[in-house]
């Protein structure tokens, strides 16, 4: 930026000079100089991360800003486009049953790459750059963030210089985890290949400066403030990346971000902007940039507990499923469960906190449309009624003061979540609705750290539940929802033995649930896989130990000036940042 | 003097490593996670793994003792070797203290955000005392004329509005309404000639004068009242008596004296510079240590925050002994030793 900009200012002097000299000579001759000034501003391109990124090494952090980021400089074999599909980045193409890149017995895969693909080093990209990334990552040491993308990977090998095989240790029927997606792209061998295991976070300048093939090249890093980025010529699609200079910026809050490109137009681009809808409807107006977004799978929803969170249990039995012996006192009961979603207006929700970057689902998996499932849509339309006449039915009395009991269990219910305003709002919302329906609720929230945190000395984390109901988003990695549903398993369900790390943290039982979850890590790509996924979405909603609420988009701003953005939900946003022109 | 410096040097070692003690202990109390911020995507058991390379599984006194042994000799060690270009003992295998987030030695970042926090925290609070002192000694020297009734009302408001609010205000006015100035500071920009000197000026100028507003006017009060103190005493009468120029009165005898509780402030008020006015430098993206400091709580990445804290600390303790030396300049009749 600052290099960008002092030429431009000596040029500009230049041209200044240049242009008089010129307009005495003659008229028309300064128009091709001032264009090129003009051209270095024009190629430079500004964005903003209100999440300051803190390392150019994905592997060692995870965080999305970070990932995101290092997205520009280096590239997996595929990636996500804008409609969830896979397409080919350093691979020729991607590996099938059909084309053979696929075993029959899907136990591995292999990896064809593209030719005459270098590192911005000027180095050839060979499979032993690819075989060493997942080595790198595999190291027990090194606490790889994108560890989970190499589950079952047992053999990583390179046939020749342009192939790599995976084996798995099982069959697998979507080999798609290592090296898809912004989480787990190549690093180069030749500058990592001493920064292994325990030394990988020595290498500073390795992991802030990483070489790669991508559209752009790290000229300064700056943790968690500023990234300096100019094109890679080395790039191998000729004529590409059509801006020149990137500038990766981070701090402040998403409203301020926001203005930044929509009110100010300092910037060009804006991430993830989770704001009021009213207040990015009013900066809008300014006509400077535009709201981007786009819907992946992610999805606000309460989750229900299904053990007793009473606060009078010590922390051998409260919240612990106890291989069901400590059944919740009113919400292991169905009929309350469904009352409790029946009651809630999905559509006030968003509407009142989401604008246009929410849609109502009633589903857990809202997409892909091949994995949605069709059999939930009466949740749209709430129906307190309803809700009234089948507590009242299974013996939920409405008390003196309102609140429906039985054998005196009140249904009086703790509501937390993560601090955030949106959240806050439609917690009061929600208690609103479900008063209507006799229950009684207390709200409450967590700072995000904290409550998302697995700290297991706290009390206050997502995964130990001390309370009855809890309301965040969650979403899946890539385009396919196997990984994300067998979290709900009945034996995922958090507890000591497990440091509390288990994932199922509704706690919620179906034996039919698990069945199905272990035919789906079976079942290749197919109709008979949509089907599967489609059944274990509807048995966990229609249960009601994940309530849908919400399905959210990623939104983001540009700037009216910034064209070829195409918003992506399942990958990197900026996957397609050396199509960005103006 | 020397005598006394020494002493209050020597008890501060005692309270600055219980001070680091007690940091650590509260971090390491308070229910936080690194692995917090990250998405959901990522499952708890690889998290439970970069819990545990990031050394989070050992005891706490352990972490103390590394961390200790870590900034009070592998640091000041590595610094003297890259001042004076040395190696000493085994410098290859010496850790040092290596942040959660970046996985970078915190001191190397800390080095490179100090340009910024002082020029533009610096710069406001040279500023803020450069608008401050005159006002307050006009104000006290006209108590109740129209200067003095508007510096009172300004210097309240600028004391009672936050500066989340006033730099909101300047940020809506000076770059969405009238795109004078820009709202984002640039701390890769490099001043080079003229032209990019305007740039800095343009950018630097709304933090700086929101910080200045306020600090300037806490310090024109208690200016203020500190020149009227004077005022009223016998030597003022005297040396009016004795025939001197108002001028003389008020700048030689009168200013003097009256800055013995000003410059303690004013000293006291250093450390909070390095402190960064977090929430200036939050909201005009100037990420110096304030930031640093905010997005290391926020990511509970605790080597970061401890030697933060524990700097900050170091210099309160010393511009503590700063501003009693200061005393001792100031007023003869104070005496150390």
């Amino acid at each position: 930026m600052t290099r960008g900009r002092a030429v431009s200012r000596r040029r500009t002097l230049t041209i200044v000079l240049a242009a008089t000299v010129l307009a005495a000579c003659g008229p028309d001759k300064a128009a091709p100089n001032e264009s090129l000034a003009s051209e270095v501003e024009n190629r430079h391109v500004n964005v903003l991360y209100w999440q300051a990124v803190s390392t150019m090494n994905p592997y060692l952090s995870g965080g999305t800003k970070d990932v995101e980021a290092a997205s520009l400089v280096i590239e997996p074999l595929a990636n996500y486009d804008d409609k969830g599909e896979m397409v080919p980045v350093l691979a020729a193409e991607i590996p099938t049953r059909e084309n053979g890149g696929v075993a029959d017995d899907m136990t591995s895969i292999t990896w064809t790459l593209k030719r005459d693909v270098v590192w911005a080093d000027g180095t050839p990209f060979t499979a032993r750059d690819v075989v060493f990334t997942g080595e790198y990552c595999l190291h027990e040491e090194i606490g790889c963030s994108a560890d989970a993308s190499f589950t079952d990977v047992q053999i990583l090998e390179a046939l020749d210089d342009h192939r790599v095989r995976l084996t798995f240790s099982v069959a697998k029927p979507v080999p798609y985890g290592p090296f898809v997606g912004a989480i787990t792209p190549i690093i180069q061998y030749e500058q990592f290949k001493d920064c292994t295991g325990i030394r990988a976070p020595e290498c500073t300048a390795e992991n802030f400066g990483p070489v790669g093939t991508g559209p752009f090249k790290v000229d300064e890093f700056r943790a968690n403030d500023v990234i300096s980025f100019s094109a890679n010529e080395l790039f191998r699609e000729s004529g590409k990346p059509w801006m020149k200079t990137v500038t990766l910026k981070g701090g402040g809050d998403a409203a301020s971000s926001a203005r930044a490109v929509l009110e100010t137009g300092e910037y060009d681009y804006a991430w993830n902007l989770q704001v009021e809808p009213e207040i990015l409807d009013q900066m809008a107006t300014a006509g400077k940039g535009e709201v981007v977004m786009a819907f992946g799978t992610n999805v606000e929803r309460l989750v229900v507990n299904q053990t007793n969170a009473d606060a009078g249990f010590g922390p051998e039995r409260r919240s612990l499923l106890l291989e069901g012996t400590n059944p919740h006192p009113f919400l292991a009961d169905p009929v309350v469960r469904r009352a409790l979603s029946l009651a809630i207006d999905r559509r006030l929700l968003v509407e009142a906190g989401y604008g246009p970057s929410g849609r109502v689902t009633c589903n857990i998996v809202p997409a892909p449309p091949s994995y949605a499932s069709t059999a939930n849509e009466r949740c749209r339309k709430p129906d307190a009624d309803e809700a009234n006449r089948i507590l009242d039915e299974a013996g939920w009395i409405p008390g003196a003061d309102g609140v429906r009991s039985k054998g005196g269990i009140r249904l009086s219910i703790l509501y937390q979540t993560s601090t955030n305003s949106v959240r806050q709002g439609t917690q009061a919302l929600v208690k609103q609705m479900w008063q209507q329906i006799g229950v009684e609720t207390e709200l409450r929230n967590i700072d995000g750290g904290v409550f998302f945190g697995s700290d297991p000395a706290s009390p206050d984390t997502f995964q130990k539940f001390y309370a009855d109901v809890q309301m965040y988003t969650s979403n899946f990695q890539g385009a396919d929802p196997e990984f994300y549903m067998a979290a709900w398993v009945c034996e995922e369900a958090p507890d000591p033995g497990n440091q509390w790390l288990g994932t199922n943290v509704a706690r919620g039982c179906s034996a039919e649930f698990d069945g199905l979850a272990e035919r789906l890590a079976a079942t290749p790509y197919g109709d008979e896989r949509f089907e599967i996924a489609k059944r274990m979405n509807d048995i966990v909603v229609q249960n009601h130990f994940l309530i849908p609420l919400v399905w959210r988009a990623s939104t983001s701003a540009r700037s009216m000036s910034l064209k070829g953005v195409r918003m992506n939900p399942w990958d990197s946003e900026l996957w397609n940042i050396e199509d960005w022109h103006r | 003097m020397i005598r006394y410096i020494t002493r209050r040097l020597v008890f501060a070692v005692p309270t600055l490593i219980a001070i680091s003690f007690t940091i650590f202990a509260l971090l390491d109390l308070a229910p936080s996670d690194p692995t917090g911020q990250l998405p959901l995507t990522i499952p708890p058991e690889v998290r439970a793994q970069i819990r545990e390379s990031l050394g989070l599984d050992e005891p706490f006194p352990v972490r103390y003792a590394k961390w200790m042994r870590q900034f009070f000799v592998n640091e000041p060690l590595n610094l003297i070797e890259r001042a004076f270009d040395v190696e000493i003992g085994d410098s290859d295998s010496r850790t040092r203290v290596i942040s959660y987030a970046t996985r970078s030695p915190v001191v190397d970042i800390i080095a490179e955000r100090i340009p910024q926090t002082l020029w533009v925290i610096g710069l406001s609070y040279v500023v803020g005392i450069l608008i401050a002192l005159p006002i307050g000694i006009v104000s006290a020297y006209r108590q109740y004329s129209w200067f003095d009734q508007v510096g009172t009302f300004v210097s309240m408001v600028g004391f009672s509005v936050p500066t989340f609010f006033t730099g909101l205000l300047a940020i809506i006015l000076f770059s969405v309404m009238l795109e004078w100035l820009p709202s984002i500071y640039d701390t890769t920009h490099r001043v080079t000639d003229l032209g990019s000197f305007w740039v800095q000026i343009k950018q630097i100028f709304m933090p700086v004068m929101v910080l200045a507003f306020y600090n300037a006017a806490q310090l024109a009060r208690f200016m203020r009242s500190s020149v009227l103190d004077n005022l009223g005493l016998d030597y003022v009468r005297t040396a009016r008596a004795k025939g001197m120029r108002e001028r003389t009165v008020l700048f030689v005898h009168v200013l003097r004296n009256s800055m013995i509780p000003v410059v303690t402030m004013i000293a006291l008020g250093v450390p909070a510079i390095f402190g960064g006015a977090i929430i200036t430098e939050q909201i005009f993206r100037v990420n110096g240590l304030g930031q640093l400091l905010i997005v290391a709580i926020q990511g509970a990445d605790i080597p970061m925050v401890q030697t933060l804290t524990f700097l900050f600390a170091v210099l309160i303790v010393g511009f503590n002994l700063v501003a009693d030396v200061l005393y001792g300049i100031l007023d003869p009749r104070i005496r150390y030793d």
